[in-house]
């Protein structure tokens, strides 16, 4: 574990150096011990692939007595049980009006389409965190056969739903928002909704996993 | 409940309260007023609590009518607010009578103005805030900015407002500057040397593409040493992150919660209210503190903006 000031108010603490799925299980177990802790001083968390960042009331405490609390606290989060992820299917329909840049990856890639989207459903994807908008989850790793690089201007509206790849990430827009993803399809499911509880279908930690789904499909789950 | 029509919505007004901190887990940015000082003073003024939803305006304001009448204060820049063609001068309550309209235009000094109003502006909290987050359109009325023919709810007066004055000596030492204190950033010693003086001795000029997102400055290009790609973290408030092509990007309220550029500096928690009254074109400045001495200005801000005594003639 390793601590690094970010702000006058924010440390951010590393519990290693390279995206891992050891690194990540840990930061939720530190997570986990934090949030179950009612500690004054703790304004927010903001978790990552292998950090996160803890932001404090600068006036109760400073960073050497927030490193404290944190080490302390990691001796506890290591002896936790682990839980057991929670699985959530996608239905996705991929390509066409839905899917603006599947034949783009495709093309990048020299795969055919079809060849994009069987890889795509193949594996059972982590979540490693939430940022970027709300209920918006980071979700690795992609098989690198059809990794790509962000959009080189982002477009000015995605569609919510809309499922993108970015290296070897894949996500799905909570809202209509800009965004530099790739778009490779849509789903019908409302990921984040504010007046349902839990807001957002993807937590950290939960393994996610996508299943084709036709045009027909698609329309029918939305007027559902 | 009063009402407040919008006969002119002036460039972005949004509704905004001190913000939802605390939801980083959910991917959701805390919002809240760009400039949380004068949202903080304005609502004292009117005895509300600090933290009382107000309408942020932008650059230019708006035209607000007042079928029941209101007690309003306006706080943060001066966008030159009349009623009836009398000027309302900033940080003290008005009385606006049943019918009358409260008229705003182009900033004369900074870049958001905070029309409180005695009992606050009414909308339906998202996690615990009344704060628009424009990105996700989620919070504040209707999650977005403010129309023509919108029709908000605002408090009704139920008390005598006490006729108290700010003590000049606050407006001055709270006065937003454009020579912002920074610590160093987690990644700081990703820089050359160069980076690292151009951000100490440079001049910085904000750009028009800047918004609660981020403030986007152009300027000295700032070189990173290694090229090698960093694994996305959170990111502070007022975190100074940097572009492939060296440009400073100031995180702001509505920042995306994570981010993998390289932070060379971060804006200190005393001066992030000036960051909020920065306008497009502004020239600013960065000069490097301890976090101890960030520690002590916080510290007595804080401790400022919390005594009645020491605000108040």
């Amino acid at each position: 574990m390793r601590f690094q000031a970010a702000s006058d108010q924010a440390l951010l603490v590393y519990l290693g150096e390279e995206i891992s799925a050891a690194a990540h299980e840990r930061g939720v177990r530190l997570l986990r011990v934090l949030r179950s802790e009612r500690i004054k001083w703790l304004r927010n968390i903001q978790p990552a692939y292998c950090s996160l960042l803890i932001t404090f009331d600068a006036v109760a405490v400073d960073h050497a007595e927030v490193q404290a609390k944190i080490s302390e606290l990691e001796m506890r989060a290591k002896k936790l049980p682990a839980l057991k992820p929670r699985l959530v299917e996608v239905p996705v329909c991929y390509g066409g009006e839905f899917g603006p840049d599947l034949e783009d990856v495709a093309a990048q890639r020299g795969l055919p389409a079809e060849k994009v989207v069987e890889l795509h459903i193949a594996r059972t994807y982590h979540a490693y965190f939430l940022g970027f908008a709300p209920g918006f989850a980071y979700l690795g790793d992609l098989a690198e056969e059809i990794a790509a690089p962000r959009l080189e201007t982002p477009r000015k509206e995605v569609a919510a739903g809309s499922v993108g790849i970015a290296g070897r990430q894949t996500a799905i827009y909570p809202q209509a928002t800009p965004g530099g993803w790739r778009l490779i399809g849509r789903t019908p499911l409302e990921i984040f909704r504010k007046d349902r509880e839990p807001m957002g279908m993807i937590a950290i930690g939960d393994q996610v996993r996508f299943r084709p789904i036709t045009r027909a499909e698609f329309l029918a789950a939305r007027r559902a | 409940m009063s009402l407040l029509v919008v006969e002119s919505p002036g460039l972005q007004t949004t509704v905004q309260d001190f913000g939802r901190e605390g939801f980083g887990v959910l991917g959701v940015s805390a919002s809240g007023a760009a400039d949380s000082v004068a949202l903080r003073l304005g609502n004292l003024l009117l005895e509300n609590a600090p933290g009382t939803p107000a309408l942020e305006m932008t650059l230019t304001g708006g035209t607000f009518f007042f079928p029941d009448g209101a007690v309003i204060c306006l706080a943060g820049a001066n966008f030159g607010a009349q009623m009836d063609g009398k000027m309302l001068e900033p940080w003290m309550p008005h009385a606006i009578f049943p019918g009358k309209r409260v008229a705003l235009g182009a900033t004369r000094d900074f870049a958001r103005c905070y029309l409180c109003v005695a009992g606050g502006v009414g909308v339906v909290d998202f996690l615990g805030s009344a704060s628009t987050h424009l990105l996700s359109g989620l919070g504040g009325w209707e999650g977005r900015a403010l129309r023509k023919d919108d029709v908000l709810q605002i408090g009704r007066l139920e008390k005598n407002i006490r006729r108290r004055k700010l003590r000049p000596e606050v407006l001055e030492t709270l006065k937003p500057e454009k020579k912002l204190r920074v610590t160093r950033g987690p990644q700081f010693d990703w820089f050359v040397e160069e980076a690292r003086s151009a951000l100490a001795g440079g001049e910085f000029v904000v750009s028009e593409d800047s918004n609660r997102i981020g403030l986007r400055l152009d300027g000295p290009r700032l070189a990173a040493q290694s090229r090698a790609e960093m694994i996305s973290e959170g990111t502070p408030l007022g975190a100074i992150q940097v572009t492939p092509s060296g440009q400073a990007i100031v995180l702001f309220v509505e920042q995306q919660t994570t981010g993998g550029y390289p932070k060379i500096a971060n804006v200190i928690g005393a001066d992030l209210h000036c960051v909020g009254q920065l306008r497009p074109r502004d020239t600013i400045r960065f000069e490097e503190v301890t976090l101890a001495a960030a520690r002590e200005l916080w510290i007595e801000q804080q401790r400022l903006l919390g005594s009645e005594e020491r605000l108040f003639t």
